[in-house]
């Protein structure tokens, strides 16, 4: 199969799990209980993405606990949940994991 | 100032914050896309085609390793299945829509729009124009992510490795669950979504993502189920 017949069939399937809910879902047709448990999408999402990037190396095995990655992870959860500030989130987890790599 | 650009100014600015890991990500996809040799065209045709960095980049790594085409698509696909959670989310919010809208608005649907349109979306439900939010988040991400694929394309990996850049990206979705970090019923499903991540990681299909994100809402809904009997 030649490379862009490939790329455009990805494609379509990419830009139809985009549409598909979108165009389908009729939300009156939703109940309590869906609404409930769709409001924890992110939560459910979000650290399927996170944690392997964190937790795992190239090699697919787990990193050490003096990863300057963690380092990163932990100071973010803290002052995430002391700032409830995105950016001084995303700030200080990267100094504190540029401090671990630089420094030590 | 009108509300239709007042708020696709504010998508335009809640999105950028998040931008941070974007930049970078987009010029080391563009430069990995030369170095292994798919060409300027076909590196810079799968940020307007498929346009989602994590398949984009699956892709290409799949098909450089040899994988078969249905490999590298049913993998770049299944990556991209989370998009069916967040649509369901935002459906609740865009039903008034004409299909037109709704066919454009999704193609801008990543994971960064998603994050703070959805937020803005359940502050403002009673906004007619709430989805110049996403449209604001939506296009501003969608020009950077061409812009950058082309700066790769053009000169290659400029960012330095030692910056551990790619690490922005974990930090950028972490940063987006705070609002969540004093709830215990989302912390529980935050860490087991991402403990099961762990585990599934070498499943089929790059099918990790949408498998803890099942699970975790499976969970959630059983612990409401239950908690309602008792």
């Amino acid at each position: 199969m030649s490379i862009w017949i490939s790329m455009i069939i990805a494609g379509i399937i990419n830009y139809l799990t985009r549409l598909g809910s979108v165009l389908l879902i009729k939300p009156e047709k939703l109940s309590e209980n869906t609404k409930l448990i769709l409001s924890f999408v992110p939560s459910a999402v979000f650290p399927a993405i996170i944690f392997p990037a964190v937790f795992l190396n190239e090699t697919n095995t787990l990193v050490s606990l003096n990863d300057p990655k963690i380092a990163g992870f932990i100071v973010a959860i803290i002052v995430g949940y002391l700032s409830k500030n995105i950016i001084t989130t995303i700030i200080a987890g990267l100094i504190s994991y540029w401090l671990v790599i630089f420094l030590f | 100032m009108s509300k239709r650009s007042e708020n696709l100014l504010k998508g335009f600015y809640d999105v950028l914050p998040l931008l941070l890991p974007v930049v970078p990500f987009g010029i080391i996809f563009g430069a990995i896309g030369v170095e292994l040799g798919f060409g300027p065209y076909v590196t810079y045709a799968t940020s307007i085609i498929i346009f989602s960095g994590a398949s984009q980049i699956v892709f290409f790594q799949l098909l450089s390793n040899g994988a078969s085409s249905l490999v590298a698509i049913t993998s770049s696909s299944v990556i991209s299945t989370r998009h069916l959670l967040y649509g369901a989310v935002v459906a609740q919010y865009l039903s008034k829509l004409s299909i037109t809208w709704k066919i454009f608005i999704s193609y801008l649907l990543t994971d960064q729009a998603f994050a703070v349109s959805q937020e803005y979306f359940k502050k403002n439900k009673d906004d007619d124009f709430k989805h110049y939010h996403l449209l604001g988040s939506g296009l501003t991400l969608w020009i950077i992510w061409q812009i950058t694929t082309i700066i790769g394309i053009l000169l290659g990996s400029i960012v330095p490795d030692e910056l551990g850049l790619t690490f922005t990206i974990p930090l950028t979705f972490l940063a987006l669950l705070i609002n969540y970090f004093r709830k215990l019923d989302h912390l529980f499903v935050i860490f087991l979504s991402g403990f099961l991540s762990i585990i599934f990681y070498n499943a089929p299909f790059k099918s990790y993502i949408i498998l803890s994100s099942l699970i975790s809402l499976i969970a959630i809904y059983l612990f409401y189920k239950l908690r309602k009997k008792a």
